[in-house]
């Protein structure tokens, strides 16, 4: 895909992502509309996919941040693995699309996530797997700023990096916003980069909401080394009344709230 | 009977064999190797003995990865760390994503005696019986710790096993088959059912040899499979032993399989019921027959529970 058809997807997963959130009257509207570029850039130009979720050369992704699953499901909803329809039935009985991610209801969703900090134990797991049987599938893990004050996360990076895991890609959302307020006022973590560096990853920090630069920073490698995107980003990205606010982490906008996010996303009214 | 051996010891020679068996079998350890057995088999599958450091919570969502790119991973480490300090991985990463993965908590109970009651794990099989989709074993000697390892490999789904590193007879042949679920019949009686797990049963059946000699005839129950429990045999053997029933475990009383078996048996025939468990406080630090004597882990104390029933 081009920038401007990857925009243009990241725009109808954010309407999407919405729809969803407000049908579903809960969800996690700022987590998500932040991580929607990188989910794109993931989706729609990096990962090596396949239409067949059993086919063993295929990337892995884990959402880590599992709260943030709109998105991805909006995104696994467009690539076939689930039923469109099931995008009416967000955090409903029998739902593929829980409140966090479960792979066992969900098609394509490689690892359940939603208690912070285990889907970058996980990927680590999974990275050295690949390893161990020299297979090249790559392994992404999303991650958020504030999730990575869980210190399961610090375990792992310090395995990762143990076990020179250059298949291992883990992208931090950083969006500075967590429940309770700032990431600086909750739990502040300093200087992130340098902390990844100090732990033995390969560190890059990008602009996350610019394709080119994701792509760019996604294909950097550094043999032996685990790999960490520092993706700013701004939380409620692409919604005036959200962005950057910290009572958007967590309730859905209603009908009304939807009709101006819409509007502002360049879609249609009525969602 | 022959040697004492542990059933931790057990678990790591089984691992050793199995190695060579199954090459997606892998282990992970906390860097307690040496207590817990798996350095056996370390060293000899280096390339598939992988260290996760002291970071059990790590160890358990990395055994879940490496599940997902298609190994069979044993994470190991005292059951106070495996089963405690990593319960909520295990919980989410493990029993409600359905991993298959298997988890192993050595020095269970209070019998790593000198260690002190911080590393003496008596809630672990409370822990993870409340947990929906854990299958629970629990060897009563080393070589059933050893047949136990292999069918845990064949479980495809979330394992909980719980060794132990006090040696104690063994009471079990070399390869002495097990059907997963079903209680093991020890030994036949007639005037009271012993159901005993772990290290409970090498002294229940020397307690039962103790109550024969007073002229009462105890069968004995072996439980390797804690969860799911075979209530239907421990109904039937109780009913034909006068609805006398004694529960033995090295765990607290809270949520062990004596209460797991009380409750299973609510609605059905009466039975008269014994238990002897831990009874809700934590170990200490001692000689081993000091701990075991302090907290009632004695063939005396199983026999005197027994005659309280007559």
């Amino acid at each position: 895909m081009t920038t401007a058809e990857l925009a243009a997807k990241a725009r109808e997963i954010r309407q999407e992502s919405l729809r969803m959130m407000c049908r579903a009257g809960s969800g996690h509207p700022g987590g998500s509309l932040s991580a929607v570029d990188i989910l794109v850039a993931l989706y729609y130009g990096k990962m090596k996919l396949s239409d067949d979720p059993g086919d063993e050369g295929r990337d892995r992704f884990i959402l880590s941040k599992g709260h943030s699953n709109p998105p991805y499901y909006a995104i696994l909803a467009d690539k076939g693995y689930v039923p469109h329809e099931e995008t009416d039935n967000l955090r409903r009985l029998h739902s593929p699309f829980q409140g966090h991610p479960d792979c066992n209801k969900c098609p394509g969703v490689d690892c359940s996530t939603g208690s912070l900090g285990q889907g970058i134990s996980v990927a680590t797991g999974l990275a050295l797997g690949f390893k161990m049987k020299n297979r090249d599938n790559h392994v992404y893990v999303l991650a958020g700023d504030g999730e990575i004050q869980e210190g399961i996360c610090w375990e792992a990076f310090l395995a990762a990096a143990h076990y020179q895991l250059d298949n291992l890609t883990v992208l931090v959302d950083n969006n500075r916003l967590q429940l309770d307020g700032t990431v600086e006022e909750i739990m502040g973590e300093g200087d992130l980069a340098a902390k990844f560096t100090a732990f033995g990853f390969a560190v890059r920090r990008v602009d996350g909401h610019d394709f080119d630069r994701l792509l760019a920073a996604l294909d950097c490698r550094e043999e032996g080394k685990p790999m960490c995107l520092i993706c700013d980003t701004v939380k409620g990205k692409g919604v005036s009344f959200m962005e950057n606010q910290v009572e958007w982490h967590g309730k859905a906008p209603d009908a009304q709230q939807l009709e101006q996010a819409l509007r502002e996303l360049g879609g249609e009214g009525n969602g | 009977m022959a040697d004492k051996k542990a059933t931790r010891q057990g678990y790591g020679d089984g691992l050793a064999e199995l190695g060579k068996k199954y090459d997606d079998l892998v282990v992970l350890e906390g860097d307690l190797g040496h207590a817990t057995g798996t350095l056996t088999f370390r060293k000899a599958f280096p390339e598939r003995h992988i260290e996760a450091g002291i970071a059990e919570q790590n160890m358990i969502g990395m055994a879940v990865g490496l599940s997902k790119a298609g190994f069979v991973p044993f994470a190991t480490s005292f059951a106070v760390f495996s089963a405690g300090r990593a319960f909520e991985i295990v919980r989410n990463a493990v029993a409600y994503s359905r991993a298959n993965v298997k988890i192993v908590g050595s020095h269970s109970g209070v019998t790593p005696a000198a260690d002190g009651g911080s590393h003496q794990c008596i809630e672990d099989i409370a822990a993870m019986r409340a947990l929906p989709n854990m299958t629970i074993l629990s060897p009563c000697d080393y070589e059933q710790a050893k047949v136990l390892v292999e069918a845990a490999y064949h479980i495809h789904g979330p394992v909980y096993l719980r060794t132990s590193r006090e040696p104690m007879p063994i009471v079990t042949a070399p390869g002495q088959a097990v059907e997963i679920g079903k209680a093991q019949r020890l030994r036949e009686g007639t005037d009271l059912c012993i159901v005993s797990t772990g290290v409970m049963t090498p002294l229940s059946m020397e307690a039962a040899e103790v109550l024969a000699a007073g002229g009462i005839q105890a069968a004995v129950l072996n439980l390797h499979t804690i969860k799911p429990l075979d209530t239907e045999t421990i109904a039937a053997v109780a009913a034909s032993c006068g609805g006398r029933l004694l529960v033995c475990e090295e765990a607290n009383r809270m949520g062990g399989i004596g209460e797991a078996i009380a409750y299973d048996l609510l609605g059905r025939s009466p039975v008269k019921m014994a238990h002897v468990a831990i009874e809700d406080r934590f170990g200490q630090s001692g000689r081993s027959a000091e701990l075991l004597a302090e907290y009632g882990i004695t063939v005396e104390n199983i026999v005197s529970k027994a005659k309280s029933l007559f």
